[in-house]
């Protein structure tokens, strides 16, 4: 089974929108979006010890993705894709759904899996958008999946409880950060991680046309950005041992014992 | 402008964050239509007109019976091709989100998603996001039509404007790939278990607890108290704690008197069920957790040292 990862690489740390593109700024470190190496995981799950499965990473940012990307490497994915085009900057769910699709498309996964959200942006949509493109049966916030003749059988918590659903392949999946744990990369696997095979796209390469990407290809913009609205007084302490009592005298206080 | 608002239902009824956008999109002027999906939802369509629909489009049909998004973007995006709505609004629920997205891909349609507040400034719609755990609050909008955005659940309250809405009844016409995902079980409302909802003081548990055994913390501190105990998504879908018990966007919402949260990083799910409580105060050893933002006193520090004490604490004083 080949099965692909959609994977984003988001700032680290510190994170802050620029207030001249109004876009996020990815200056600093870079990382793999935690809630994608649940998806990896995932992934490396099903394929097991099966020789013929292949995990394939597939993403879209600027060239120097490829470094946290490769913790999926050595976690133990086989490869990367990941589309790199200036061109693509600045694209929002329908411009950077087209270009996964196509992406997906070249690659034609049996299984396409998503981590539950991007924590840069609280997206927790992209699946459903690159479902419909590749015209493929989706099951979202999957917290248990299992595999077999062919078959998808996914476990979800909606806002009633959980569902049981079940689609054929080739699908789309969008998994839970409750499905597993997923693995630190061991020394070898890290050691390993820069011989494999890391493939950069351009937008032309997927025959994406210009008008559909970055934000050209958009069809959402930022207009200001401001402050959160006033809340009242946060403290925070550390504790020195003696937490416990200031939790008590702050609740007496608060009148809330 | 002409806005379409997708009802989701369970169980017999509209949902309030539904009927509150449909309030929304009435207030912001206009004539609004709303869509319900299922099958056997007819019942449904008087409901809408008393909370602001001026039309409702009824898409009833077995294959429509399940809660899947799929097969609900087909309707919707015929909908809106036949009837040109320029604004599709939504509020943001599992089932909804997906939907949405599904929707945009298929009209190539802008999504704003997370909105706290829709407002028209100049004949323009401008949504408004909180972003960065909430630090940040974007005006965001849509190049094009139609516009669509899904609402933070809770965001608006239901208006009852004792309105009666025109029916019509539109035909389903699926794509294959729409109903190739099947419902095996769906969930229902589960009713075990002590109601979180009405509890006057709740301590909820979080991942940082480190393994179910350790509930048992929370649960001491929530007996000395004579409070509930809650969790998070994170814990009951790893099993540790029953999913009557779970405050959240999947889970319920809860305002009481004081909310202790045990080793809660307090992500924006979490936040959108408890950020009416009275007082709040979070325990979790990670500086960084984003709860530190919204908790009236946060203790950075091991919990498994602070619980017990606060929980011997809080028995002598209540002994006292």
């Amino acid at each position: 089974m080949k099965i692909a990862v959609c994977a984003k690489v988001v700032p680290e740390q510190a994170r802050r929108i620029d207030s001249e593109t109004k876009r996020l700024d990815r200056s600093g470190e870079q990382a793999l979006n935690p809630f994608d190496a649940n998806a990896v995981e995932e992934a490396l799950r099903l394929k097991g010890d099966d020789a013929d499965a292949e995990v394939v990473l597939v993403s879209l940012g600027p060239e120097r993705s490829l470094d946290a990307l490769r913790k999926a490497l050595a976690m133990g994915a086989d490869r990367v894709v990941l589309v790199s085009d200036e061109a693509a900057a600045g694209s929002d769910l329908v411009a950077s759904s087209y270009t996964l699709a196509r992406a997906l498309e070249r690659e034609q996964p049996e299984l396409v899996l998503f981590g539950q959200q991007a924590n840069d942006s609280d997206g927790a949509v992209m699946w459903a958008a690159v479902a419909d493109r590749l015209r493929r049966p989706l099951i979202s916030q999957v917290a248990e999946l299992t595999v077999s003749d062919g078959k998808l059988r996914g476990k979800r918590q909606t806002e009633f409880g959980y569902d049981v659903i079940e689609a054929p392949l080739p699908a789309v999946v969008a998994v839970s950060d409750a499905i597993n744990e997923p693995r630190y990369p061991s020394l070898k696997g890290i050691m390993g991680a820069k011989k494999k095979p890391q493939e950069t796209v351009s937008l032309a390469d997927l025959g994406v046309e210009a008008d559909r990407a970055g934000e050209p290809g958009s069809r959402t913009e930022v207009y200001a950005i401001g402050e959160p609205p006033p809340r009242g007084e946060t403290q925070r302490i550390d504790d020195d041992g003696s937490g416990a009592e200031k939790i008590v005298e702050f609740l007496l206080e608060r009148k809330a014992l | 402008m002409s806005t379409l608002v997708f009802l989701e239902h369970h169980e017999g009824e509209l949902q309030k964050d539904s009927l509150g956008v449909l309030g929304k999109a009435d207030q912001l002027g206009d004539d609004v239509a709303a869509l319900i999906a299922g099958s056997g939802v007819e019942g449904l369509a008087a409901q809408a007109g008393r909370f602001g629909a001026a039309k409702v489009y009824l898409a009833d049909d077995p294959a429509l019976e399940a809660p899947l998004p799929q097969p609900r973007v087909d309707v919707a995006a015929d909908l809106v091709r036949r009837h040109g709505f320029d604004t599709v609004l939504f509020g943001a629920t599992v089932l909804t989100a997906d939907v949405a997205a599904g929707l945009a891909a298929r009209l190539d349609a802008g999504l704003n998603w997370d909105l706290v507040d829709l407002t028209e400034e100049d004949g323009k719609l401008v949504g408004k996001r909180p972003a960065l755990d909430d630090t940040v609050y974007v005006d965001v909008g849509w190049k094009g039509e139609p516009r669509l955005a899904l609402i933070r659940t809770g965001t608006f309250e239901p208006v009852e404007t004792g309105g009666e809405a025109e029916v019509e009844q539109v035909d389903v016409a699926l794509e294959d790939f729409s109903t190739q995902a099947k419902m095996i079980e769906q969930a229902h409302e589960e009713s075990e278990g002590p109601s979180i909802e009405d509890a006057d003081v709740i301590v909820a548990g979080g991942r940082g607890l480190g393994g179910p055994e350790n509930f048992a913390l929370v649960e001491e501190l929530a007996k000395a108290l004579g409070g509930a105990v809650a969790a998070t998504r994170a814990v009951v879908d790893a099993g540790w704690y029953p999913y009557s018990t779970q405050v959240g966007q999947t889970g319920k919402t809860v305002a009481p008197r004081l909310y202790i949260a045990v080793g809660i990083s307090g992500a924006i799910q979490h936040k959108v069920g408890m950020q009416g409580s009275n007082v709040i105060v979070a325990i979790n050893k990670d500086p960084n957790a984003p709860i530190f933002e919204y908790a009236d006193l946060g203790v950075v520090g091991d919990l498994h040292q602070i619980v017990p004490k606060l929980t011997e604490l809080v028995r002598q004083r209540r002994a006292a």
